[in-house]
């Protein structure tokens, strides 16, 4: 047994990634990170992910962290392998998922020099990361290990880089365990200003039009703010909504859920948060998805706010009672004070608020038109959701259209099983997320739902997906379009279609068998049922290539600067509602 | 926010105690201009080698909702020790050095240390066709120096930006 003070950098990192119980690492080699990667070969306690692309890599480690509630780690190498991490990290930083990114550097000696492979990481990670740190001294390497997992998880979750100099790593040290480790500066308050909560329930009981707007947080803050959510629900009897973050957090099947919130939310979730009285805003930040024009949000509403970070209240939307804390703390204070002091909701009001949204619900906002000719996008969804819901799938999505119809058609009763990319909005998030989730969950069924074009940002991983025997099922919603970006175009732009059609796309079917998966193309809605079978039923990697209506868009919708009382339910509403002009600038 | 000019906007003086390591400045000054805040001035230094403290002051302006998230956002960095915003928390201290060169001689010449003297100013530099000033005060004073310099032969400034303290007896 080697003594404390006699292992070089890289048996540190390995042993204290072991202390922090990282079971897998997402990664890609290079000269910086060799001595890392020959201890990795030394070993068989921590499993390493060879993806074909580091941006990949940071996503997996999203798509594992986001389905397990663990922390994600990733190794990548200097100069281009941190660059072409970064923008996982800052896909990470605003869906705020806890990540651990480590990444290689030129020698001490070296660095400032124009090596090779050299980038000054911590600098251009700086604002793309929660914390980040530039290990010069093996002894220290321990210690910012597990500073960084701690920062990683602690508060509101973020991605934190550890850059790590080749002679840092090769370097004879002392190691230290993580229970010697205290960290000087950030504590993050989880426990919620008690009379902050009064304040909130005593406003909760007197509302008469309220609404619970949950969000991403409640998920991260973990199962029992989960839970507590759930039985908020409950106990008030109130209507929610939930984010795109949020899906997930109290079940879709609760009768008082009104669907997700913002700009492609329902019909009477938007109205509802436009139209109440008390609006409690539960580990969600008032972002522009969800708000629309601000100064028309919500106007009649008293507003509370839950969140653990400070800087969250007040950025977007002026709040009435902000509450710092930790969600489930402070849930389950808010839970407590309710009953202690005895506290009743207004039967009698929620009872006409609910008729009132009951209406807006009866304009089925989701409808579309059918079609036995061509796939609706819509359809392809709704099939995929009853195909496989018995299963309990994890679904990931890349972004544009198809992320927003699988959002409003999949129904989540479960945390943990919606991987997507909300704040930065990154295509080519869903193939490696899924790969992630299915790395943590081997037996279970994933499904990134794709577009025919985000799928091919990170294509390459189908390899990865081949390597390492990772079943991951391809659902592309095939329209040959940027759908987003032809939306966008068609409401805004004149119809003209600058640069979003495709003409060129790989052949899926025979792009699977390449990469030695299976696939199989279908363009008509009576072969769509069938087609999914043999998806789920087929073992290992499949691509299904949906064609569908080309034509189709995301309904309902805010268009950009609009109020959420602004909203397109359908193509008939195009024509009569025009953006604003203050609209066009926003993206 | 939205970005458009807003009313109503104030002037800030921010002291934010921080651990010495490196990066830390770039961190705080990356937050002001990626988010879009003014920083008027900003200084730094040690002021507890042994516990590795600096104390940044920063002087900033804006509305009280931005003003709250200046604060908020330093908050959030991981080496900050300590947010005060000594305009808020009040009575505080504020005091910027300057040194001043100006180059001229006969009446102009005699004209500049005549000044010095009434804004108790020391001259720590001279040769036969110039002085260099050294000021203290706050910076409105050290503005109006600079201004009567100005044609007098003000060839050259630096100015240490605002260090503050708050008043009484209490630490930051």
């Amino acid at each position: 047994m080697s003594h404390d003070h006699d292992l070089n950098g890289a048996e540190i990192l390995l042993k204290a990634l072991a202390d922090q119980g990282v079971e897998v690492v997402f990664g890609y080699p290079g000269g910086a990170v060799l001595p890392i990667y020959d201890e990795i070969f030394k070993q068989n306690r921590l499993r390493h992910i060879l993806v074909r692309h580091e941006q990949a890599a940071v996503h997996a480690a999203e798509g594992y962290a986001r389905a397990t509630g663990k922390v994600g780690a990733v190794l990548v190498t200097s100069g281009p392998g941190s660059t072409n991490a970064v923008t996982g990290l800052l896909d990470a930083m605003l869906d705020s998922t806890p990540m651990v990114c480590m990444t290689g550097q030129v020698p001490t000696s070296l660095i400032g020099n124009d090596a090779f492979q050299e980038a000054d990481t911590t600098g251009i990670t700086r604002p793309c990361s929660k914390h980040n740190y530039l290990v010069k001294d093996v002894n220290d390497l321990a210690r910012v290990i597990h500073e960084a997992f701690y920062v990683a998880k602690s508060g509101r979750p973020g991605p934190v880089v550890v850059d790590l100099p080749k002679d840092v790593v090769t370097a004879k040290g002392r190691y230290i365990g993580p229970d010697k480790v205290r960290h000087k500066t950030y504590k993050p308050k989880v426990k919620g200003d008690i009379a902050a909560i009064e304040a909130a329930v005593e406003l909760m009981a007197q509302a008469k039009k309220p609404i619970l707007y949950l969000g991403g947080g409640v998920i991260n803050s973990g199962l029992e703010a989960v839970a507590l959510a759930t039985k908020l629900v409950k106990m008030t009897g109130f209507p929610f909504t939930q984010t795109l973050m949020g899906l997930g957090a109290v079940p879709a099947s609760n009768p008082q859920y009104l669907g997700m919130v913002g700009m492609h939310g329902t019909f009477e979730a938007n109205l509802a948060m436009h139209d109440c009285d008390v609006m409690v805003c539960i580990g969600a930040r008032f972002d522009d998805r969800v708000t629309g024009k601000t100064s028309t949000f919500s106007p009649k509403s008293k507003k509370i706010h839950i969140d653990i970070d400070p800087s969250s209240i007040n950025k977007n939307v002026v709040v009435d009672i902000p509450v710092v804390g930790d969600v489930g703390h402070v849930l389950e204070d808010m839970i407590r004070v309710w009953k202690a002091k005895q506290l009743h909701v207004d039967e009698k009001a929620l009872k006409s608020w609910w008729r009132e949204i009951d209406g807006w619900r009866a304009k089925d906002c989701l409808r579309y038109t059918k079609s036995k000719k061509v796939i609706k996008p819509q359809y392809a969804i709704e099939r995929l959701y009853e195909l496989t819901r018995d299963k309990d799938p994890i679904i990931a999505t890349e972004v544009g259209q198809h992320q927003m119809w699988a959002a409003q058609f999949s129904k989540f009763d479960q945390p943990r099983h919606w991987l997507s990319s909300g704040g930065l909005g990154t295509m080519g998030f869903g193939l490696p997320a899924a790969m992630g989730a299915q790395v943590a969950f081997p037996e279970k069924l994933v499904i990134d739902i794709a577009g025919e074009s985000s799928i091919q940002m990170n294509i390459q991983e189908l390899a990865t997906l081949a390597q390492e025997r990772l079943p991951v099922k391809i659902f592309i919603m095939n329209n040959q379009y940027l759908g987003m970006v032809r939306q966008w175009q068609e409401l805004l732009h004149g119809g003209r279609y600058a640069e979003s059609h495709m003409d060129v796309h790989p052949d899926f079917v025979k792009l699977a068998e390449a990469y030695g998966a299976k696939g199989r193309r279908v363009d008509k809605p009576a072969d769509l049922d069938a087609a999914i079978m043999e998806m789920i039923e087929t073992p290992g990697a499949f691509i299904l290539d949906v064609r569908t209506d080309a034509s189709e868009n995301v309904f309902p919708m805010i268009p950009p600067g609009a109020a959420h009382n602004e909203m397109l339910l359908g193509p008939e509403d195009e024509a009569e509602k025009p953006s604003s002009e203050d609209g066009m600038v926003l993206v | 926010m939205t970005g458009k000019h807003q009313p109503h906007t104030h002037r800030h003086t921010i002291a934010v105690l921080v651990d010495n390591e490196p990066g830390v400045l770039a961190r705080v000054i990356g937050l002001f201009s990626g988010r879009g805040y003014n920083i008027e001035s900003l200084t730094v230094a040690e002021v507890a080698a042994r516990d590795n403290l600096s104390r940044i002051t920063v002087v900033t302006s804006g509305t009280a909702q931005i003003i709250e998230q200046i604060k908020a956002q330093l908050s959030r960095l991981v080496p900050v020790h300590k947010v005060v915003d000594l305009t808020n928390e009040g009575p505080a201290v504020e005091r910027e050095l300057a040194l001043v060169k100006v180059a001229g001689i006969g009446e102009k010449r005699v004209e500049s240390l005549r000044i010095a003297g009434i804004f108790r100013a020391h001259t720590v530099d001279s040769t036969n066709e110039s002085f260099v000033f050294e000021i203290v005060g706050r910076s409105d004073k050290i503005d109006a120096f600079i201004n009567l310099m100005e044609p007098l032969g003000l060839v050259d400034v630096s100015r240490t930006g605002v260090v503050a303290i708050a008043r009484g007896t209490q630490p930051l």
